[in-house]
Formats: structure tokens, sequence, C-alpha cells
């Protein structure tokens, strides 16, 4: 019997395929998150939206509130750990959460390094702007890849540009030689077979889910039809007025994304979606996508 | 011949990419009418809970219902599997469509964190070991009715039975490279027609 292996962290990610990952503060979030249909949730102290109001640092939610969503719900159960804070890491895996998201909507606990992912047998999710970001993350042991997008603003944005830059990365791989592919593996400081198998693939080696700005149902069939194979939501269902009404319509829009008649159905009298933030009027110091390469 | 592929949510995509690669065309079935053309349906795996309000909301069940009826073969892995069960003995409020006299337990081998693979054996499909991939994977408690095949175990559990046009296993074939089981399920497809 093996367990760990990186077939069975990338196959819980398979799993989650056509569906939407809800962010909770609460047992009684997580309720109504399944309720709606939601694939997993992600346990954090505070919304994305939340912390960016709130200032200071960012940190790993209060393992009893995880322990306690856990117990109260039958799907999966994620929880954000610092950049870098293998430690915080340990403490999740330890609590039985079935992935861990290294997120810089936490703050960042190491300036130059990411966590060693291979040392868990827990899976790990992390966030990328490009191709590069992506396979230093998967390099590093991530099973499942999701854009960065910006939380916490309702704009979407910032995931598009993300989401077209690695499919747009990807394609161009696809077309050089090897050599090439050796020079941008060195570029992009990842391994040489991992470039390859992507250029042959024309995909990432793992799912590629859309995060960071998602607010509406057309949010996450704009995001699924640029190739997204699921979406994170933050701050965008439990902000909004009627957080189980916009939690279903966003679960129906991911799997009939392609369907225009059904998104419209939905979205009808959703009542408010949460309040969003114009890219321009952010301080650059704002942006918590950059907050690690 | 053409396999549906319930593609409301879940690793359709796998299955989708298993049964391209033996031959046959698939189809991603959303809605009821997606259904009419298929010769079988596979129920993938992913999250029986997000699936089951789909089918419900979206009129599929008595789609689902009908194509039972007329014999055409069903495949369900993992949450197909519980989807298609006749007991949920840890969620008995949840919908199931009871196509196969077994109880099963939702998440009976634990979290992620438990999630495993070993070979098994497959008597019906050879000599060669199976790599069956259990994640955060239902258990066969017990078979309700003579009907039930089981056609694989694992120690006392039963983890791959079928019943008449029902087929279902508690792991994930369509995450390895071996094609048996998908092409066991195919000349049951076959045969019907």
């Amino acid at each position: 019997m093996e367990k760990g292996t990186l077939r069975l962290k990338v196959g819980l990610a398979e799993m989650l395929k056509g569906g939407v990952i809800m962010d909770v503060v609460s047992v009684e979030q997580a309720r109504i998150a399944e309720k709606a249909g939601a694939v997993a949730v992600m346990v954090l102290e505070r919304v994305p939206a939340d912390i960016r109001k709130a200032g200071g640092v960012a940190r790993m939610a209060d393992p009893k509130l995880i322990k306690d969503v856990t117990k109260a719900v039958s799907i999966p159960v994620m929880a954000k750990c610092r950049i870098g804070h293998f430690a915080e890491a340990q403490v999740l895996e330890t609590l039985g959460v079935d992935y861990i998201d290294e997120s810089e909507v936490l703050t960042p606990a190491d300036a130059e390094a990411h966590i060693d992912k291979f040392k868990f047998k827990t899976p790990f999710v992390c966030g990328a702007r490009n191709l590069g970001e992506a396979l230093r993350r998967i390099a590093e042991g991530a099973a499942l890849i999701r854009t960065k997008g910006e939380p916490g603003t309702g704009n979407i944005i910032e995931a598009v540009r993300h989401m077209k830059l690695i499919n747009a990365e990807i394609k161009r791989l696809a077309s050089l030689n090897h050599a090439h592919l050796r020079d941008e593996a060195a570029a992009m400081r990842v391994p040489f077979d991992l470039v390859r198998m992507v250029a042959e693939k024309k995909k990432l080696v793992v799912p590629n889910f859309a995060a960071g700005g998602i607010a509406t149902p057309s949010d996450a069939s704009l995001m699924m039809q640029l190739g997204a194979e699921s979406v994170f939501v933050g701050s965008g269902i439990f902000k909004s007025s009627d957080p189980m009404r916009r939690a279903k319509a966003i679960v129906d829009a991911v799997t009939y994304f392609d369907k225009p008649h059904v998104v419209a159905k939905v979205s009808m009298g959703l009542g408010e979606a949460m309040e969003g933030i114009e890219m321009s009027t952010m301080k650059k110091s704002d942006f918590m996508q950059d907050r690690s390469q | 011949m053409i396999i549906g592929i319930l593609g409301l949510q879940g690793d359709f995509d796998a299955h989708k990419k298993m049964v391209e690669h033996l031959g046959a065309k698939t189809l991603l079935v959303k809605t009821s009418e997606d259904l009419d053309a298929a010769d079988g349906l596979i129920i993938p795996g992913g999250e029986s809970t997000t699936m089951t309000r789909l089918l419900f909301r979206y009129n599929l069940v008595g789609a689902i219902k009908r194509f039972h009826r007329k014999g055409k073969p069903i495949f369900g892995t993992c949450a197909g599997m519980i989807v298609l069960s006749k007991k949920i003995l840890n969620h008995p409020e949840q919908f199931r469509f009871g196509f196969i006299d077994i109880a099963v337990a939702r998440n009976a081998y634990g979290r992620q964190i438990d999630s495993f693979e070993e070979d098994i054996a497959i008597p019906s499909l050879g000599k060669e070991p199976f790599r069956a991939v259990f994640i955060r994977a239902p258990k066969i408690e017990s078979v309700l009715s003579k009907k039930v095949e089981s056609l694989a175990k694992r120690g006392k559990e039963h983890i791959m039975a079928r019943q008449g046009s029902v087929l279902v296993c508690s792991f994930h074939p369509e995450l390895t490279h071996d094609t048996r089981v998908h092409e066991y399920f195919l000349k049951m497809a076959q045969n019907f027609r």
C-alpha cells in the first residue's frame, strides 16, 4: 500500500474539476457552501477582502475552526498556510486537511523559498501569475495550480491576465525545439524534463484552476471558457447580499459555463455582488499577487 | 458506439481520455437530451453531494432512470458508485438511484491523508494485478442481494461489483494506464447494442 503519491495528490484535484471551492470563515458558512454544491471549502480566519481591510499579518486559521469544519462537512476541506511556512503546513497536515493552499493571500513567512511540498503526504495548491511561477511550484511538489488573480478585489481582470498569459506561454513552448526549451527551462529556473513535458502535452502537468477576483456567475463562466478547470471563490460569496443563492448560481455557471442561457437564468435577481476595487486605485504594496515569484 | 460521461462535475476528463483511447466515441452528458445518443453512461468520481444537486436541478434524475430501465449499461467509479447504490449508511438522507443492491459508506477509508494505491486482483480480467487508486474512497459495507456479483475484493471487502447492466468500483481505474476495467464496460455496452 502506498500513500501520498503524486498520483493520489493530482487525483484529488481531478475529482474537484468542474466545481467551485468556496472560502469560509465559520462552520455555518461551510454548511451553506456544502449545501449549495461546493466541491470543497477553504477555511480561513477572514476572507481576502477583510484581510485587505484589516492589514497587519495574516496567518493560518485557528486549528479549532479547521477541525470543527472538517467535522461539520463531508466534502474536502482545504486551508491556507503562509508562503514558506512549513510549520503551519505541518499543523494543517496533522489536522487532516485535504489540500493545503500555500497562499499569497496570507503574509509570506519566507522571502526566498517556498515550502518543499514533496515532504508532505497532503497535496498542495499554489498560485501563479505566469508559466515560470506555475512550473517552479510544480517542481517544488504542488499538485494543483491556480491563477493568483488579485484576491479580495471582486475584480476579474488579474485572473484573466494570468490565465491568458499561462496559456500563451504554454502555446509558445510547444513551438520550440529542444535547444530552445533548455534555454527556457534555465530562464524559468525549472527542470528541463518538466518544460519538455508541458511542451509535449500543451498543458500544465497538473490541473489548472482559476482564483482571485471571481464575484459573479459570468466571471466563473469567463474563467472556465479561458481554460480554467474549476474555480475558487474567495470573498465573492460571503461578501454578497445573498450567499446561498449566489453560491448555487456560481456552481451552476461552472458546470454550464458554455451555455449562456443557463448563466443568464442563474444570474437573475441575485442581489448585490461584493463591492469591487478598481486596480488603478490600489497602491503597489496592496497587490497580494506580487508577494512571491 | 458512443459512451456518455456525466459531465456535471468530477474527473470526467480522465474517463473521456481512456474511453477515446480505446476507440469509442464519448459525449459529455450535461442535459437529459445528451443522454439519448449514448449507448452507455459513466458516472465519474467527484463530489456526490455536488453531482446530486445538479442532477435534480437539471432534470437528469428521470432521464438516467429511463436509461437504466432500457437496460443500457451504467458504470460508476467512487462518487459514481455512491450515487448508484441502494443505501448510503452514513448519509441516509442523501439521494441515490438504488440501481445496485449494495450498502456503501462515504469517505470510509478516511481523509485525503489516508488515500492510497495498491495492487489488487480482478480475477475475471486476467492474472495481471490491477493498480487500484483509492481517493477519499467509499466502501461497500454490505451486499444486499444475490443479484450482485462481486468482481474484486480487498481482504474481505468488495471493491468492484456488478448487477446486470450496472458496474461499480470504489477505486479509480481512469487514473491509471490500465484499460481493462473500461474495456470490460465497453463490452457491456457493445453487447447491449
